[in-house]
């Protein structure tokens, strides 16, 4: 019986992948809220670096994301998935995100994270105003698409890459350097 | 399980735990964690109610399905998860207008509300622009040593930096 009813669903897709995308982001919700980043004036404070939580959180995710992707990488049970990018891209759009971050006091993911801790300048206003940002892009991405975007492209290429030196030549000296950062900070008073 | 409902984590133990995360999401999901593009597929979405499967010609929602994907439920996931470690600590409040904006700009809900949605147009564009957000290139590219995602998240930076200090030491 059983067999037989699997077999009569052979089109549908799984839905196991986005129930795994639904705990990966329970998980990542809760330590946001845990480590204060939910918090526009935890967001604000590090843009007026006063207040480096932010930064400790996101550099500290990095040292250990990095050892580990790099790990499982060099074992070959992963693939990286670098995003392609460009100056145009990058510098351009990273320039208009920035002023975005400041003026909302949220991103993209701490914003859920704030809508989920009660903040309704997150839900009404925030989320509200990415959508329609989000929106804006896809008008003009034809416009821009083959233009600014391309300027100065170089597609999803890593520092190892550009380099041409092996993953961990790279990795090492990062981590090291992140580490060192975070001590400074620390020994600041920060 | 005191360090549930704590109301506050050391920065290093919440970033230790993203970074292991993101160990997970590449080897079970495939994934690295990003939040950006499932704002871009919700505006696909909600513009398709109201003009129906013509928007799925648009370029851009070509190359970004209008579509409720596994970033999608992770973004979904953030909201609940937040709720819950906040709801145990018991520091879930609803909050019109922030502390720190409060001090500054006043506790008008109505001009904080309409400066978060120009803030929030900013950063809905900027983030399609660059291709992701502070998870995606800041945390996730960034430690896959992505060109890409160092250079947006320096600029990030650079660009929340200085318009934090104009807003708030030179405005405000």
């Amino acid at each position: 019986m059983k067999e037989q009813k699997q077999t009569n669903l052979p089109q549908k897709p799984s839905r196991l992948p986005l129930l795994w995308g639904l705990l990966f982001g329970i998980i990542f919700g809760f330590l946001l809220q845990k480590g204060g980043a939910t918090k526009f004036d935890v967001i604000v404070g590090q843009l007026l670096l006063k207040d480096f939580t932010v930064l400790k959180i996101m550099l500290s995710a990095v040292i250990t994301g990095m050892i580990g992707i790099y790990f499982m990488k060099t074992l070959g049970w992963i693939k990286l998935s670098p995003k392609p990018g460009s100056a145009g891209m990058s510098i351009v759009g990273g320039l208009i995100f920035g002023v975005g971050f400041a003026v909302l006091g949220y991103c993209p993911g701490t914003i859920a994270g704030a809508v989920g801790n009660g903040y309704l300048d997150a839900l009404i206003g925030g989320v509200a105003g990415i959508l329609i940002g989000a929106h804006l892009f896809a008008v003009i991405y034809p416009k821009v698409k083959d233009k600014i975007l391309k300027k100065g492209y170089f597609g999803t290429i890593t520092l190892p890459q550009l380099l041409k030196v092996n993953d961990w030549v790279v990795v090492i000296p990062v981590v090291a350097l992140l580490i060192f950062i975070l001590i400074r900070l620390e020994a600041a008073g920060f | 399980m005191n360090w549930l409902t704590e109301t506050r984590w050391s920065p290093y133990i919440a970033g230790i735990g993203i970074g292991v995360l993101s160990w997970l999401t590449f080897l079970i999901s495939k994934k690295p964690i990003g939040c950006s593009t499932a704002f871009a597929r919700t505006s696909g979405m909600i513009e398709r109610l109201f003009r129906g499967k013509k928007v799925e010609q648009k370029i851009y929602y070509q190359e970004v399905k209008p579509e409720v994907d596994w970033e999608w439920m992770l973004v979904l996931g953030i909201v609940i998860g937040s709720f819950v470690s906040a709801k145990l600590s018991g520091d879930f409040h609803w909050l019109w207008v922030p502390t720190q904006w409060s001090q500054i700009f006043g506790s008008e809900p109505v001009t904080r509300i309409i400066v978060a949605v120009f803030g929030g147009i900013c950063l809905g564009f900027g983030s399609r622009w660059s291709g992701g957000c502070t998870s995606g290139h800041g945390i996730s590219g960034t430690l896959q040593l992505a060109v890409s995602s160092w250079i947006s998240a320096i600029f990030f930076f650079i660009g929340g930096i200085a318009t934090a200090f104009l807003l708030y030491n030179v405005i405000g």
